[in-house]
């Protein structure tokens, strides 16, 4: 894979290499932070230094569908041992998948002093690097969050009927069985279930992995991105952007691409996404 | 948890999880994973035929059995995915718990300890991969259940 400087991205600065970490591990001010769909990666070997955020357990608030407060956050930085100055290197398993997830969720927060290295686990684990089982720790920081601030990348319900009314562009990043309405979720897990199939219309259909490369889990080039989002299927990095999957951490993949990589000027996750829309009573549905 | 009728083994391990807090079950998962153990070249070699392949597993995992003299089955896995650690933890507790166990038994066995083992909070993604797996095992059992049930 070409540097990333060299891929043409609109923000190459959001990204850090395998090899820049490498040499990074002790730099004071950084901290680098595991995000997996797989709760066993981390605590089986991680990054030496790096520490986990769980989706689940330290991102989601435990009783509402909802994010953290920033109470919530304010600890969770705290015992992270992150500053507001720190410098957060998030990685994680599934082509950054969930990285870019957690990297979604502080930006609720407004840590912007964030970044991912680029082919996350896969590519760190390929090249050999060491990984440690021993879980660090940092001496806890003060600090200091705004309340959580939902309007710039985040979409609820309401915002996608308006989004939908003036004609924004909507991404549909779940499988195409999925977006086709012909697999609904396992009858094993209804909690991730909805009551009808299909997409919100007009989405385009772009399945979030197209964005990685499947040997190495880096992002693609600009170009190619460009391919995929604007040559293929004509989304304007000019419009106004909703990207949605099943229950919005796809789509924060989607996201981080359209926002940083492609430059698209205004995008929002909407993480209510198909759990959320599928089961709504009397909002306009396509197959 | 529904555990009647399934292997004794498996509702053993079931028994001692329902005890763990959540970082001890993850450290149990992480030994067996340790433990796992990729079918021997005798079984099977790569690339590994499509058709052992399961089915929604991202973590590229494949199953074979293997008949016993006693009638059950000795499963073997394959788990191709480097980073699937749930995937291997999983194989090695389904070998560890029903290879030999009696093949109605392996038949019975719910997709809900799925659960009992990795925590509600496994997602969808990864639990499907999983049930797969056990899925796979069970066809198995299955085909040799009906095999055994033929006139000779």
């Amino acid at each position: 894979m070409t540097d990333i400087a060299s891929r043409g991205y609109s923000n190459p600065d959001v990204l850090v290499s395998t090899d820049w970490v490498a040499d990074n591990l002790d730099t004071p001010g950084i901290r680098i932070v595991e995000s997996n769909e797989d709760q066993l990666l981390y605590p089986a070997g991680h990054i030496p230094g790096a520490v986990q955020v769980d989706w689940a357990a330290d991102l989601n608030d435990q009783l509402r569908r909802d994010y953290l407060q920033r109470e919530g956050f304010e600890a969770l930085m705290s015992r992270s041992g992150i500053g507001q100055d720190t410098t957060v290197i998030f990685y994680g398993d599934r082509n950054n998948w969930w990285a870019c997830y957690a990297y979604w969720v502080f930006q609720l927060f407004g840590h912007s002093n964030a970044k991912v290295m680029d082919g996350g686990r896969q590519k760190w684990e390929q090249e050999g690097r060491d990984l440690v089982r021993e879980v660090p720790t940092y001496e806890a920081t003060n600090y200091s969050a705004p309340e959580r601030n939902d309007a710039s990348v985040r979409a609820f319900r309401e915002d996608v009927l308006a989004h939908l009314e003036a004609g924004g562009q909507l991404v549909d990043v779940r499988s195409p069985q999925e977006y086709s309405g012909e697999r609904l979720h396992m009858p094993d897990f209804p909690n991730e279930g909805a009551l009808r199939g299909g997409h919100i219309p007009t989405a385009k259909s772009i399945p979030w992995a197209r964005a990685a490369n499947p040997d190495d889990g880096t992002f693609k080039t600009a170009d190619e991105l460009k391919d995929i989002y604007l040559n293929e299927q004509g989304l304007s990095p000019d419009g106004d952007t909703i990207a949605y999957c099943r229950i919005g951490e796809r789509s924060s993949h989607t996201w981080f691409v359209l926002t940083h990589l492609l430059g698209f000027g205004n995008v929002r996750n909407y993480d209510g996404s198909w759990t959320e829309w599928g089961n709504l009573v009397n909002v306009p549905i396509e197959k | 948890m529904i555990t009647e009728g399934i292997p004794r083994t498996l509702t053993d391990l079931l028994d001692e999880f329902s005890f763990l807090e959540r970082g001890e079950r993850v450290d149990y998962l992480i030994e067996y994973a340790d433990q796992f153990e990729t079918v021997p070249e005798r079984i099977a070699t790569r690339p590994y035929p499509e058709d052992r392949r399961v089915k929604r597993c991202e973590s590229q995992a494949y199953v074979w059995a293997e008949n016993q003299d006693d009638g059950t089955l000795k499963y073997w896995f394959a788990v191709e995915n480097p980073q699937g650690i749930s995937a291997k933890s999983f194989c090695a507790i389904l070998d560890d718990t029903i290879s030999g166990a009696p093949l109605e038994e392996v038949q019975r066995i719910p997709g809900d300890v799925i659960f009992d083992l990795y925590g509600k909070e496994i997602s969808m993604g990864k639990g499907e991969g999983l049930i797969g797996i056990l899925s796979s095992v069970q066809a198995f059992a299955r085909e040799a259940a009906l095999q055994q049930a033929l006139p000779s």
